[in-house]
Parts: structure tokens; C-alpha cells; sequence
């Protein structure tokens, strides 16, 4: 098994430039003096909660097209 | 508190009583010989990415946080929304490194971390400590499963004297005990579906119908205290309240696919595959736990705290009543009835996933390594059937007669425990360069500085770190994480030199596809 399938194996081992891609929602998340304002509020939310609850869609996105790039 | 609501508990029972029969039937879902151990605690790993879906957010999203984490938000404030942070940065670690644990679990037959650290580094006191701090880092999160249990059921108004009062949770709980024993890990799976797209209804409709009785979302905000609404900035020479927000996300997120219900719960999937659409998959759940976490401030904007007729239950409860109370407030009954279940049945999911994976870290890491080495598939079964049993007694015993806030100290502990097993699981997918003793004694000394800390720090999780006038009040796992690492990377070429390595049981080809 392991010798016939090396063209899988590298899929998986090796490292994948795509994979910096979830450097940016560890920063833009774990760095609270980024987003800890009430302004610009949207809809009446302040800036701490819309901003964190979009990056929860951003990183989602950004999951996926790493999910995209890299499998097969 | 006195009068029962009845059309919310018909309601209510009717729910339990369907996930009661699912729970049994679906002993003959994707049917499989449940006298072996992985069939019946791991679903014979054949869940897809949609079942794995429903099963480990069920899993990881539990009736405790659904009900903790918005009481947070109404006590504290902003604090409590680290909890979007924290479930936005375990999914990349999910993604990375989590299908490499599969497909080495998978080729091996391991069930357990402590399998794969046996296998790995071929110490079993080394596979002992992971076992250990497994179980003892589970029990507490079974506990606190009932404590959401019982503000539910407190809250529709079934209350009784002394010991009577508990009977519906001991109900609740023989009921879950008897469908894990007979059904496995097939029982929560099931039943999963069913929770989560009752608490996705839940959730949504506190969203949309609450902000609209209220006023919408400005006055919901201008409602909470300005020093709730944001993190304190932070005075000078201390990283306050930032780095305790920063750190409590990160450290949580670097211990939750540690913890055995996690890591049952990812190996019961059919691919490494199945796990990397996933990762992409599961925000949905972290979205909806934001929105939650809003739900606390509903509250307090609609000022259920000094409402007379909740005065009883936010006594007996403290805030975690803020979200009964909220539904109580806001909802017709037969929604109320609904809503409760979701969080009745969304402890029950969990509380079964945790006991399963209590009993198989027993089953094959302490039983079949200490004590009887060569069972029959079906005497292995038949243990973890029994131990699955034993954990929840337990569990029960603990929430009926000690304070449940006993669970909640000891689950914080959980956390800065279970972290310690970091070095050895997920830092060993990748490499086999630390020596198994360094590992040993640097979880040891993780374990003893995390302990004592949180003992120091008044038993909060976060310890004020003084260095060179500069004071660090940031999360204990994360800095005893790092402490035990430090310890096993010089300690390796100590012990490598003292007593030579294991042999390691796995190749390099066995952790991708």
C-alpha cells in the first residue's frame, strides 16, 4: 500500500502554501485591541460583535477553499 | 416557580419520548455486530460527512454551553464572547491535523488517544497518563450535562423536596444510560440530528422574534451596561482583560479535539475526507453559538433578572437561568416546550458521547493493559458497556449530592488538565522526535504547575503571571502547555541518552490516505 500510493501521499504530506491562508483568522481574531469598539455599528450591533460573528463566516470560507485547493 | 407549565412539559416529554425510541432503534441503523468495541464505540467509523457533522457538533456544542455561555454574556458581558474566537481557531487545527490522527487510528485499530500514544511512542505509562487525564477531565463535563438538564426541567416548573426533586433527572439519565448501553455510539448519533435542528429552531427564532419585541438590536445594545458591552482596556503593564480573551480562545481551542468525546466523535467518521469537509462545515454551529451568546444581553435588555415571577429560579440557578427565563418571557408555552427539549436532549447527546469515550479509554487502556491482556472481542465490549454505565452513575451522584458548582470548578480544571496532552497526541501526529519519559514528566509537571495555579488563582483558570513588573493574567493551560513542553524538549536528548527510545509501531505512510 505504501509504495502505490505515493501520488496520493504527497497530497497530504508535504506542506501546502494554501495553508497560510488560516494564518489570517488566527490573527484577525486572537488580536482583541483590533476590534474592541462599539463604532462602526451595523444595524445597531457594535463593531465587537458583527466583526467576530462575520469572521466566522470568513473563516469558514477561507477553510473551504483551502479544503478545494489542496484535496485532489 | 410553583405551577407547572404543562402544555411546555407534554411537549417536552413528547420530544423525550421520540428520542427514547430512536435511541433504541438505532441499534439496527448501518447495522453492525455491536459485541465488537469498535462498532459499538465507534460506529463501526462509518459515519459520512453528514452524520459526523450532526454527531460532532452535537458533540462539541453542548446543552451546558448553550446555556453557560449566554449566562456568561448576561453576568459578565463581553467577555463571554471569546467563545466565537475560541470555535473559530480549532477549525484549521481540525483541518491539519486531526486526519492524520484518523488515518493512523484508522490502519492501526486504535479507538482511544492513549492507543495511538501506546502505538506511537511504546510507553504505556506515558499511554497510562493520557488515559488518566482523559477520564478525569470527562466526568466534571458529564456533570455539568446535567446541570443543564436541570435548569430546564426547573424551569417548566417541576420541582420537589430534598432528594425528590432530582427523580426527573435520575428519569432522564436511566434513559440515556439504558439506549448508550444497548445502542453505542449509533444511539447519540441519531439523536443528534434530531437536537441540533430543534436548538438551530431555538436559536434562531430567540434571534428574529426576540430583537422585534424588543425593538430591535440598538436598544438591545443601549440597554447593556457600557463596562459590559466591551473588554476592559487593559491598564498599564498588564496584557488584562485582552490577554485573557486572546488566551482562554486560543488555549480552548488547543484543548478541545483533545478531549476523548472530541476525539470519539472525529475517529467514528468514515475518511480523513469526511473530516476536512467538516472542518468547513462545523462554523455553522460556532455562528449559531454567537448569536447565543446575544441572547444573554436579550436578556438583560429585557430585564428577566428582576422580573418577580423568575426571582425563584435565578435564586436556585443564578444566571444560568437567563435563558429559560428569556424563552419563558418571550415564547408561547408549546415553543417553550420545544426550545427546553433541545436543550434537554442537547445534554443527553454529549453526556453520551463523553461516557462512551470514558469507557473505551477504560476498556482498552487500563483493563486490557493492566489487567486482563487477551480478551475476547466480545468480553472488550461487554466492559465498555458496563464502564458506560459506571461513569454516568457517577456523574449523577455528583450533581445530586454535591453543589454544582463543585462540576463547574472541576470542569475548568478539565480544561488545563486535558491540555497537558498535547506534546504526546497532537504534536506526535507529526513527529516522534520526544523522548516517551520526557513526555512523561513534562506532562507531569504541566499537570502538578496547572493544578497548583488554579488552586493559587482562587480556582479561576486564569493566573496572574507577574514578570519584571509586567503582570500576565492569562489562561493557565496555555501557559502550563508551554512549561511542559519546555521541560520535555530539554529532557528528550537527557532521556535519549540515559535509556534509549521505544520502538514506534507506526510508519510515516501510515498518517495520510
Amino acid at each position: 500500500m505504501s509504495q502505490q500510493s505515493t501520488g496520493r501521499e504527497n497530497q497530504h504530506s508535504k506542506w501546502s502554501w494554501w495553508y497560510l491562508l488560516f494564518l489570517i483568522q488566527f490573527v484577525a481574531v486572537l488580536w482583541p485591541p483590533f476590534y474592541n469598539s462599539v463604532e462602526p455599528s451595523w444595524a445597531g450591533i457594535p463593531f465587537f460583535y458583527w466583526y467576530q460573528l462575520l469572521w466566522v463566516i470568513i473563516g469558514a470560507i477561507l477553510t473551504a477553499i483551502v479544503y478545494f485547493a489542496t484535496d485532489d | 416557580m410553583a405551577d407547572v407549565n404543562w402544555t411546555a412539559l407534554t411537549i417536552f416529554i413528547a420530544l423525550f419520548g421520540f428520542i427514547t425510541w430512536l435511541g433504541f432503534a438505532a441499534a439496527h441503523w448501518r447495522k453492525g455486530d455491536l459485541d465488537l468495541l469498535h462498532e459499538w464505540g465507534l460506529g463501526g467509523r462509518r459515519f459520512g460527512t453528514i452524520v459526523t457533522w450532526f454527531l460532532v457538533g452535537g458533540d462539541l456544542y453542548t446543552a451546558y454551553t448553550f446555556i453557560a455561555v449566554p449566562a456568561l454574556a448576561f453576568g459578565a458581558g463581553a467577555i463571554a464572547f471569546f467563545a466565537v474566537p475560541y470555535t473559530i481557531v480549532i477549525y484549521p487545527i481540525l483541518f491539519l491535523a486531526f486526519p492524520r490522527l484518523w488515518y493512523v487510528c484508522h490502519k492501526h485499530q486504535y479507538i482511544t488517544a492513549a492507543d495511538f500514544v501506546r502505538g506511537r511512542f511504546g510507553n504505556r505509562w506515558l499511554a497510562l497518563a493520557v488515559t488518566i487525564t482523559g477520564i478525569v477531565a470527562t466526568m466534571p463535563y458529564i456533570a455539568l450535562q446535567l446541570v443543564g438538564l436541570q435548569v430546564v426541567i426547573g424551569a417548566m416548573g417541576v420541582s420537589g423536596s430534598g432528594y425528590a426533586g432530582d427523580l426527573p433527572l435520575v428519569i432522564a439519565f436511566i434513559i440515556l444510560a439504558a439506549f448508550t448501553y444497548s445502542s453505542g455510539l449509533r444511539a447519540p448519533a441519531s439523536i443528534a440530528i434530531v437536537k441540533d435542528i430543534l436548538i438551530y429552531i431555538t436559536a434562531f427564532a430567540a434571534v428574529i422574534v426576540v430583537p422585534i419585541q424588543l425593538g430591535g438590536f440598538g436598544k438591545i445594545f443601549s440597554a447593556v451596561p457600557p463596562a459590559k458591552l466591551l473588554l476592559a482596556a487593559p491598564p498599564a503593564n498588564s496584557t488584562g482583560a485582552y490577554g485573557i480573551y486572546a488566551t482562554l480562545a486560543l488555549g480552548s481551542a488547543l484543548a478541545l479535539f483533545l478531549y476523548p468525546h472530541s476525539l470519539t466523535g472525529i475517529l467514528s467518521a468514515s475518511s480523513g475526507h469526511a473530516i476536512r469537509r467538516n472542518a468547513a462545515m462545523l462554523p455553522g454551529y460556532s455562528f449559531m453559538l454567537g448569536l447565543l451568546a446575544l441572547v444573554g444581553f436579550f436578556a438583560l435588555a429585557a430585564g428577566v433578572g428582576s422580573l418577580p415571577e423568575f426571582a425563584g429560579g435565578f435564586k436556585q440557578f443564578g444566571n444560568n437561568f437567563a435563558v429559560p427565563a428569556l424563552y419563558l418571557h418571550s415564547f408561547p408555552a408549546w415553543f417553550v416546550g420545544i426550545a427546553f427539549a433541545a436543550i434537554g436532549i442537547g445534554a443527553l447527546v454529549p453526556a453520551a458521547i463523553m461516557s462512551i469515550a470514558a469507557a473505551n479509554l477504560y476498556t482498552r487502556n487500563i483493563h486490557r493493559e493492566f489487567i486482563n491482556k487477551n480478551p475476547t472481542d466480545k468480553q472488550e465490549a461487554q466492559m465498555a458497556k458496563w464502564v458506560s454505565l459506571i461513569v454516568k452513575f457517577g456523574a449523577l451522584v455528583f450533581i445530586v449530592f454535591v453543589p454544582s458548582q463543585y462540576a463547574i470548578y472541576m470542569q475548568l480544571l478539565g480544561g488545563i488538565l486535558i491540555i497537558q496532552t498535547l506534546p504526546s497526541v497532537l504534536l506526535g501526529v507529526y513527529t516522534r522526535w520526544f523522548n516517551d519519559w520526557a513526555l512523561l514528566v513534562g506532562w507531569a509537571v504541566g499537570t502538578a504547575a496547572g493544578t497548583w495555579m488554579f488552586v493559587a488563582a482562587n480556582l479561576t483558570p486564569n493566573f496572574p503571571l507577574a514578570i519584571g513588573g509586567h503582570t500576565f493574567p492569562d489562561y493557565t493551560a496555555l501557559y502550563t502547555v508551554i512549561l511542559n513542553l519546555v521541560v520535555t524538549i530539554v529532557l528528550t536528548p537527557v532521556f535519549n541518552e540515559l535509556g534509549g527510545r521505544q520502538s514506534d509501531a507506526t510508519v510515516a505512510a501510515d498518517y495520510y490516505a
